[in-house]
């Protein structure tokens, strides 16, 4: 999966020169923008495979990039956010970036989530329905969850909240995206359902909430499936 | 002449300063109406306007004369305003536009017009005032029978009374007269030569006026006025400029005013004297018991006096006396070195009056060291109408009348009863207690009906021959005609009782009420609960609506508070209180400034200068303020205005105490802040330096060990930086917890996991148990407690320490416990560790990036309602960190959830079956 070519979107050059070369070093092609401007530009030109994108621009607001972006285009995105801003990292993914990344980060939390977007995005087209996290099994079409090759009996809710995550392993979903997909829109604010329902889901999977291996919490923001690769 | 002679008096030189900076203005004098006043103002105006001087024609009225007319052209003339009133249009001088546009000079005619309702002010000489205040110079014209203190002369003299009239306070604007003189003879042949402007309504009045006596006479009026003025200035210039002369004393003239129908002509005469004598004078209103018993109408002549010594500008005093009323004024003259009397010539005395004696009598027998000038004025000027029509508040109360009618038919039944029963001889008595208790009740004139009632019940009912009013015993007669004469006097008695009794307590009621208001106010803390009981007492006291106008920091008014609550005025009202505001003088309602307004505004105004308004809005606004609500009023206004002064000087030395502290605070955390900041970075660019240069020099487990110390700095300067803005947020104010429900353990453990590395070999008891109840908490920032705690731990224990993290629920709370085996801290510095300062005190000699950290921990605890302590560690050894935090009750899942959750996949199960 090397050769796919990355557009960095971010103003401060040691952070660019930094990312490229690390990205090279995994055998990233990297092409770079300093503004929003030119990079929805670039987007449009370069047609790269995915977008890195720090929320703090010089001209164009960050979220702003992404809703312009989305209006044409369905490039994986990931954001660059400090912490201390759930409400940003939110909205920006309620815009349409499909995750993000708190700074300062290592390079392997960055480019675990590189894997797991681009990874996600390719999993759209129908192929594949099995996701495996270490010897936890889930295969969406037959509705169907092994742990270590025993079935694991899961209610409707907890399944469709593994489903959800299992689609989108190793990316964040975000409570009121899970909310909204699982109990409708009216729901999308009773953030103690979920904290109940994964709670009995990291119980019968042997999760546990204080080192969890499978089901992780970003406070404030949503859930994420790990996957092996993660935070290496 | 003493050594103070020849300084300049301070209050002329106060005088010259204020006209300093003001506009000039020139008044063109007249006598009568026709001398060509408006020619010689226009002349002068065109001279101004051939020396380049910017002329502007505010209003000036030519009565369609040729000659006047031409004298107006090539003149920049202002558009008039039009007022619409009662259905007509009036052409108005255009205040604004004059204010807006800024002439050195411009042409005012007529100042003692009145403005059409609805204007800025209710008089033109009021905008002339303000045109003036605004550094512009005015000339305008007057004739002389306007003049407020010679209207009762003029009136004598000429046989009509002028209704526009010009306080003469208004003529100290005038830096300059031109008296515009124009001999009798020579304005009636102007007359006849119909070169004066008459119109028809006024003609026959006019016609009377222009006879060659009365004009005589006001010619003679206007050169006095006129001559007085320049002699007034004169001396205004010499006391200013300190030239020596024989001053008179600072006597002063002190004028009696009481409800009498021509109080007023008396204030009038009182100015004149003090104008002429050149000493100021004070009105002076003595109320007794019997102010309370005065109908309406008579208080409110009371009132309009003292308001007209106010506009003259006399200063206005309320007396208070129990009965003495000439002692009351007597030690009131002498104490404020008044050796001059001004009294009314007494009034036909009632019958009542044959049991006192005058008070202008007594005043003469006791005042010996006063000068005492006795005033009869003509004519009573008759009281300002009303608008509204017929006077309504005639004090007779036909109620009143009929329970003393009641009282009477009830005293005649058991008179008839008891005297069928056993005949008395005195059974008159009973008719006495009927109107003793007529006088009690229903006051004096009820009281006096009775009396009569009963004389003519008696008479008629039991005495011989009964059932006719004539009688034949000798004794008989003698006993109705006492009881007339006892039943009157008694009844007198008690109706004067009442009424001293009902004023005191009216007057202990409003002694007590201000009491209690300055109480109130006194223990308000805060700007809110003084405004709040200012309007509120305020409005029950008077009645009325009321409301509190302060400034904002960015300068416009708003309505602080009201009661009833208000939160919008109108245009007009508006206008009004900005008025007001900016020129610290009353405003709106019955004032000289947009009278038509609902609202009077009044400025709270204290020594340091305005600090507010204090408005009120009476339900009948027809009907003036009564002399009483005006002083309570202004009682109130100083009282607020002291208290609104008292929390705003509270709140400014709070803000200075604060703004210290603030700064304080800001220079330690700045050397704290670069101390922390450095520390890290020493090690990262020293380690950086190595690598850069000596790389090959190194061996590989030495670069490992260098590059992993980069990363470990970088980290920590990471949490630094994450500490000083939680800091930041914290001090702002703005951290506010953005809640949801989560699980402690799994906050625990995110904690835990970010201290990564640095934990190094040290070991970890972790006692979090799964079944916890969930917290109602941000738990980023929880997290970063936590965090800030380890990461303390971590740096007070040895290598090989052990770092203890254990959460229980006790009772409503869940109590989290930090425990290290490290040095500890000593017992009497356990509170000081969570205060920033603590990190100030110990500056360098502690390790970086501690300290502050805990002040945060602090902060976001309590912003959650918990606590956090540093407590006695169980085994005597290292540190105990306590947090507590509320457990609160989870809402509750949607109904029918719980139901397919109990239901089992069933995909899931087909396929396992």
């Amino acid at each position: 999966m090397s050769g796919e070519r990355i557009l960095v979107i971010d103003d401060e050059p040691q952070v660019r020169r930094f990312l490229q070369i690390a990205l090279r070093a995994h055998g990233y092609e990297v092409i770079e923008a300093l503004n929003g401007e030119s990079a929805i530009e670039k987007c449009a030109t370069e047609n790269p495979a995915l977008v890195i994108l720090d929320l703090g621009l010089p001209d164009l607001d960050g979220q702003q990039v992404i809703a312009r972006l989305r209006e044409w285009s369905q490039v994986p995105i990931i954001v660059l956010s400090v912490r201390a801003d759930e409400t940003e990292k939110v909205r920006a993914l309620d815009h349409g970036a499909n995750d993000y990344v708190t700074k300062p980060f290592g390079i392997g939390e960055l480019l675990a989530r590189i894997r797991a977007t681009l990874r996600a995005h390719q999993m759209d087209r129908p192929g594949n329905s099995e996701v495996t996290v270490g010897d936890l099994v889930i295969d969406i079409a037959v509705h169907r969850v092994r742990l270590r090759g025993e079935t694991v009996k899961l209610t409707r809710r907890e399944f469709d909240i593994l489903r959800l995550l299992a689609l989108n392993a190793g990316r964040i979903v975000t409570h009121r995206q899970m909310l909204h997909d699982i109990w409708g829109p009216a729901h999308e604010s009773e953030t103690h359902y979920l904290r109940i329902y994964v709670g009995q889901l990291r119980q019968k999977l042997g999760d546990d909430p204080a080192n969890p291996r499978y089901i992780e919490n970003e406070p404030g923001v949503g859930y994420r499936l790990m996957t092996q690769d993660g935070d290496a | 002449m003493t050594q103070q002679d020849d300084r300049p008096a301070p209050e002329a030189l106060l005088a010259e300063a204020k006209k300093e900076g003001r506009g000039k203005l020139k008044v063109f004098l007249g006598a009568y109406p026709g001398v060509g006043k408006t020619f010689a103002m226009l002349q002068a105006a065109q001279e101004r306007r051939r020396e380049g001087i910017d002329v502007v024609v505010g209003i000036v009225e030519t009565h369609g004369r040729a000659e006047t007319e031409a004298l107006l052209h090539d003149l920049d003339i202002l558009p008039r305003k039009h007022m619409p009133y009662r259905g007509l249009a009036f052409g108005e001088m255009d205040l604004e536009a004059i204010l807006s546009r800024q002439p050195r000079l411009v042409l005012v005619d007529e100042l003692a017009h009145t403005n059409i309702e609805g204007g800025r002010h209710e008089k033109r000489w009021q905008d002339v005032e303000e045109i003036l205040a605004a550094g512009i110079d005015v000339y305008t014209t007057l004739n002389v029978q306007h003049i407020e203190s010679l209207n009762d002369v003029i009136a004598r003299i000429s046989g009509v009374r002028v209704r526009e009239t010009l306080p003469d306070k208004a003529l100290e604007l005038a830096d300059e007269f031109e008296l515009i003189d124009l001999p009798p003879d020579d304005l009636l042949q102007r007359l006849r030569d119909g070169k004066v402007y008459v119109t028809e309504q006024v003609g026959r009045a006019m016609r009377h006026f222009f006879s060659k006596a009365n004009l005589t006479a006001l010619r003679e009026l206007a050169m006095r006025v006129a001559a007085e003025r320049v002699d007034a200035q004169m001396v205004d210039y010499m006391r200013a400029h300190a030239v020596p002369g024989p001053w008179p004393a600072q006597d002063r003239l002190l004028v009696c005013v009481n409800e009498s129908p021509v109080a007023k002509n008396l204030v009038r005469a009182a100015r004149r004297i003090a104008e002429r004598q050149r000493i100021p004078w004070i009105a002076v209103n003595v109320q007794t018991t019997r102010h309370a018993g005065l109908d309406d109408v008579a208080k409110d002549r009371i009132a309009e006096a003292l308001r007209l010594a106010e506009s003259l500008g006399g200063e206005v005093v309320t007396l208070h006396a129990e009965s003495d009323v000439v002692a009351e004024l007597l030690s009131f003259a002498r104490q404020f070195n008044a050796t001059r009397l001004l009294v009314g010539r007494p009034r036909r005395r009632r019958w009542t009056g044959l049991f006192r004696e005058a008070v202008t009598q007594r005043l003469i027998d006791n005042a010996a060291p006063f000068e005492i000038t006795i005033v009869s004025p003509l004519e009573p000027e008759p009281t300002r109408e009303r608008i509204g029509g017929g006077d309504v508040r005639v004090s007779f109360d036909w109620r009143a009348y009929l329970l003393a009618t009641g009282m009477v038919a009830v005293a005649t039944a058991a008179a008839y009863i008891v005297w069928h029963l056993l005949p008395l001889p005195n059974i008159s008595l009973v008719f006495v207690v009927a109107v003793l208790l007529a006088a009690t009740l229903c006051g004096l004139g009820p009281s006096i009906y009775a009396s009569f009632l009963s004389f003519l019940l008696y008479n008629f009912l039991f005495t011989e021959p009964i059932y006719t009013f004539t009688v034949f015993r000798q004794e008989e007669l003698f006993t109705i005609i006492f009881f007339l004469f006892v039943a009157i006097v008694v009844g007198n008695l008690a109706a004067r009782l009442t009424r001293q009794v009902e004023t005191m307590r009216s007057a202990a009621r409003r002694t007590a009420n201000l009491f209690d208001f300055s109480r109130r106010i006194a223990a308000a803390a805060s700007l809110d609960d003084v405004l709040w009981a200012a309007v509120h007492h305020v409005a029950s006291t008077l009645p009325c609506r009321s409301l509190v106008l302060l400034p904002d920091e960015k300068g416009p008014l708003h309505i602080a508070a009201g009661y009833p609550p208000e939160d919008q005025l109108s245009l007009k009202d508006r206008g009004a209180a900005e008025w007001a505001w900016e020129n610290g003088r009353p405003a709106g309602w019955k004032s000289d400034t947009l009278p038509s307004a609902d609202w009077l505004f009044l400025p709270l105004t204290t020594r340091r200068g305005a600090v507010g308004l204090l408005g009120v809005s009476f339900e009948d606004r027809q009907r003036p303020m009564m002399a009483e609500q005006h002083r309570l009023l202004d009682a109130l206004v100083d009282q607020v205005a002291v208290a609104v002064e008292r929390t705003n000087l509270a709140t400014a030395i709070e803000d200075a105490r604060v703004l210290t502290e603030t700064e304080q605070l800001r220079a330690a955390l700045l050397s704290s802040v670069s101390h922390d900041l450095r520390t890290p970075l020493v090690s990262i660019i020293g380690s950086a330096t190595s690598l850069a240069s000596y790389s090959d020099a190194l061996t590989n487990e030495d670069r490992q060990q260098l590059i992993l110390t980069i990363l470990e700095e970088g980290e920590r300067l990471n949490r630094f930086v994450q500490n000083l803005l939680d800091m930041t947020r914290l001090g702002y104010g703005a951290l506010q917890p953005n809640k949801e429900w989560c699980d402690p353990r799994e906050i625990a453990g995110r904690a835990l996991k970010r201290l990564g590395k640095s934990i190094g070999s040290r070991r970890i008891v972790f006692d979090v148990p799964e079944n916890l109840p969930a917290l109602h908490v941000d738990p980023v920032l929880i997290e970063q407690v936590l965090v800030n705690i380890l990461d303390n731990a971590v740096k007070y224990t040895d290598a090989v320490g052990e770092i203890g993290i254990a959460a229980s629920r006790r009772g409503d709370l869940l109590v989290i416990h930090v425990t290290d085996d490290g040095q500890g801290i000593p017992e009497e510095e356990r509170e000081a560790v969570f205060d920033v300062f603590y990190r100030v005190r110990a500056r360098d000699r502690q390790r970086a990036g501690t300290g502050l950290g805990l002040s945060i921990c602090r902060g976001i605890i309590e912003a959650h309602g918990g606590r956090i302590a540093a407590k006695a560690p169980a085994g005597g050894r290292g540190t105990l960190i306590e947090i507590t935090l509320p457990v609160a009750n989870p809402p509750a899942l949607i109904a029918g959830d719980d139901e397919r959750l109990a239901e089992p996949n069933a995909a899931v199960g087909r396929r396992d079956g």
